[in-house]
């Protein structure tokens, strides 16, 4: 679709039984794909935060936001570009233990990536790398010559440049 | 058998019992100030309804004949009285049957609480008999929904469920109760919830919004108000009229709008919306300034979107902020209670006549009556047409009735030309265009307004979607007044397939069955009117009599419901024939 970009959907809510479904229900509406779902705590105790990856317009998002901040568990919603975000992913890489003594080059793609060994084990060794999903795809095609036993990427995580106001709106509502 | 009472309405915050989940709901109910439910019994919710048998004299259950009904019922008395609704039913298809009603009330905003039965929480999620994931089907249909599986939580989530139903932008909650958190005992307590923290019911209005609307409204040159359901829903009848009145802008209405002021009230000019008034309709796309009022700009109302009043600044005052340059842009939106927002915005009003664009009004009202109206209400044919039959019935009420509409032809046709003094006038189904509605909620109508003549108005083909309620009627004796309007057709995809698919009428003809000996079986008065001179006395001997009564009025089996908007085009693209 024209004008389609990627926006990241941040959702401050309680931590509830159900409202994933109701907030995902809300881009199975609109018939969006999310691209990339996290769910953590966040920086205020007990409230839950989503960090949405969707490619749509910026009308769509700001559409999307309207209707996850209309549910009632919700806290504050917001959407940002990302130029206005810090954002980052992880992979894992499991890859056999003896190629690391058998292909010497598997030392430098980890050293080269700024990635670090997480487990050995005689078997398998595990890697991770955090950072854009570039860098992690790179990784990964580096070291697919070389087999990969298994792959995980996580979602995005991510915080505004800008301040989120969610202390401020919590605090107005313990002086009801 | 003792049972514990408490006195209607009252809270007993502060003093503990201990008593069954099951009777703690019922004692919820009352502390809401519930009068009425409307339910089915079944094997997960059997608990509860053995408390309402026990305090039957406090809160009056209503045995619908169908789950869907117990809703449509419950929005027909929300939706007359401004109380919440109040719906039950089993697990498992109990459940699931509420669904269409309670989608309904979410789209139309109508409060309602479904409470529902579930299996025993160790056999949730183990397909056990009757039981069906009913939080996640009804999660994109409510406005809020949360399953209980320990009594204790019983007080607390009823608190919230009533709060969220009626606060804000009103709408459908669902409490679904499994079987063992009603059998549970626990220490009662009940408080009334006034606020959650993750939840803004009214939004504060912005004084400097208000400012910026008032400026506009006085500058314009050809100002247009349409008013929609918000008004009504917030209790701003007075200030719309009043605004109307010291501006002197002509107004006009929504679908769900109808009847917030009286339809004789000289700067009313009609109904918007693809089967609404052509002056209003037409002049959209004339005003310089569009004064949008607790309406969201259904595509039913607006049409073409690219096309809608592109000439306009468009002020649009709205409770729900996801509503806001939703689907048309607002140049000025006043995001809040209608009625707060009104009350800050009227001493900024200056006094305005309008006259020379009232007359094009009047103008364009002419041309409509002289090729629509006239044929419509005043028909030299043969035929009976049902604009007719509502006009007697506003004679033979005295425009005092409630109308409860069904969807299709005779809903336009019953919006169009039904007259209204009061407020709360006008239920039908507006976002959901349910067929069957209409039967079952004129039944909660009547019940939520017994002083009120509730006359519901319903199509052949809606009529038997939810005809079981007759059973409902005739063991509740409640008088409702039911008129089916017989063209043996699904009038209105009929009248598309003639305009639009070249009179390829699949599968509208209907073979209709024999509705007086149905009515009659049910013990239920009932006539047929095939005729123009037993119309007038039939209507009247129907609004007459203390009791429920059907009447059926065979009319053109063929006729059209003009003025008409085709679907996708402009609001100025009306078609008159």
């Amino acid at each position: 679709m024209e004008g389609n970009k990627t926006f990241t959907i941040s959702v401050y809510s309680e931590n509830n039984v159900g409202l994933l479904n109701r907030i995902s229900g809300i881009f199975l509406k609109r018939h969006i794909n999310i691209e990339s779902l996290n769910v953590s705590k966040s920086e205020i105790d007990n409230v839950s935060k989503f960090t949405i990856v969707i490619y749509s317009t910026e009308d769509w998002a700001r559409k999307i936001v309207g209707q996850i901040e209309k549910q009632i568990e919700v806290i504050k919603a917001y959407y940002h570009t990302d130029e206005e975000t810090i954002f980052l992913e992880t992979g894992l890489f499991k890859i056999a233990s003896r190629l690391l003594f058998d292909e010497r080059q598997i030392q430098n793609i980890i050293k080269d990536n700024h990635s670090e060994i997480v487990t050995v084990s005689p078997e398998f060794f595990v890697i991770s790398k955090s950072g854009r999903r570039e860098e992690i795809e790179e990784m990964y095609e580096q070291l697919k010559p070389y087999g990969i036993m298994q792959f995980v990427r996580s979602g995005r995580i991510s915080v505004s440049k800008s301040e989120m106001q969610i202390s401020n709106i919590l605090k107005e509502f313990q002086l009801y | 058998m003792e049972v514990k009472t408490l006195k209607k309405g009252e809270s007993i915050n502060g003093t503990t019992i201990r008593i069954s989940g099951a009777e703690a709901v019922i004692h919820c109910l009352l502390a809401e100030g519930i009068e009425t439910v409307y339910g089915y019994p079944g094997g997960a919710i059997m608990p509860i309804y053995d408390e309402l048998y026990k305090f039957r004299d406090k809160l009056h259950h209503v045995l619908t004949r169908h789950e869907q009904g117990a809703t449509h019922a419950a929005q027909g008395y929300a939706r007359v009285s401004g109380k919440v609704g109040v719906a039950m039913a089993t697990s498992g298809p109990g459940a699931t049957n509420l669904i269409t009603g309670i989608a309904d009330a979410q789209i139309d905003s109508t409060p309602i609480v479904c409470i529902t039965g579930q299996v025993a929480r160790h056999l949730l999620g183990s397909d056990a008999f009757q039981e069906t994931d009913i939080i996640g089907i009804s999660t994109p249909v409510t406005k809020w929904n949360y399953q209980i599986t320990k009594a204790s939580e019983i007080p607390e989530i009823m608190a919230k469920a009533f709060y969220i139903a009626r606060s804000g932008r009103p709408g459908p909650v669902l409490i679904d109760i499994t079987k063992n958190a009603q059998f549970e005992e626990f220490d009662f307590d009940y408080q009334k919830c006034t606020a959650i923290r993750s939840y803004t019911a009214k939004p504060v209005v912005n004084t400097s919004k208000i400012e910026e609307a008032a400026a506009l409204i006085n500058s314009a040159k050809k100002p247009m108000i349409v008013w929609g359901q918000g008004i009504i829903l917030g209790k701003a009848e007075e200030e719309l009229k009043t605004l109307i009145e010291k501006s002197g802008v002509p107004a006009a209405w929504t679908i769900l709008g109808a009847s917030a002021l009286p339809s004789s009230h000289p700067l009313n000019v009609g109904m918007v919306g693809m089967h609404g008034n052509y002056a209003p309709n037409m002049l959209t796309n004339e005003c310089d300034v569009l004064i949008a009022l607790g309406m969201r700009f259904d595509d039913r109302v607006t049409g073409d979107l690219n096309t809608y009043a592109k000439q306009a600044k468009v002020l649009h005052f709205e409770i729900d902020p996801a509503e806001i340059n939703k689907n048309v842009h607002a140049d000025v939106p006043v995001l809040g209670d209608v009625k707060e927002s009104l009350q800050q915005l009227l001493p900024l009003i200056k006094e305005n006549k309008h006259e020379a664009w009232h007359n094009e009004y009047k103008e364009k009202h002419k041309i409509e009556f002289e090729k629509v109206i006239k044929h419509d209400i005043y028909p030299e044919k043969e035929g009976l047409t049902m604009g007719e039959v509502i006009e007697e019935i506003n004679n033979a009420s005295k425009q005092e009735a409630v109308i409860v509409s069904d969807v299709g032809q005779h809903q336009m046709i019953a919006c169009r030309y039904a007259k209204f003094n009061t407020t709360k006038s006008n239920i039908t189904s507006g976002g959901l265009g349910t067929m069957g509605f209409a039967l079952p909620a004129a039944i909660g109508a009547k019940m939520g307004a017994p002083e009120r003549e509730v006359v519901a108005v319903i199509g052949d083909g809606g009529y038997q979607m939810t005809i079981q309620e007759l059973g409902t009627i005739f063991q509740t004796k409640v008088p409702v007044k039911i008129v089916v309007l017989n063209n043996d057709f699904l009038g209105m995809v009929r009248q598309w397939q003639q305009l639009f698919f070249d009179k390829r009428y699949a599968s509208t003809e209907m073979t209709n069955p024999d509705f007086i000996t149905i009515a009659q079986g049910y013990h239920i008065e009932a006539k047929k009117v095939t005729k123009r001179e037993d119309l007038a006395k039939a209507v009247q001997e129907m609004i007459a009599s203390p009791n429920a009564y059907f009447l059926e009025v065979c009319v053109e089996k063929e006729d059209n419901v003009f003025p008409m908007i085709p679907s996708g085009a402009s609001v100025s693209d009306v078609r008159l024939s």
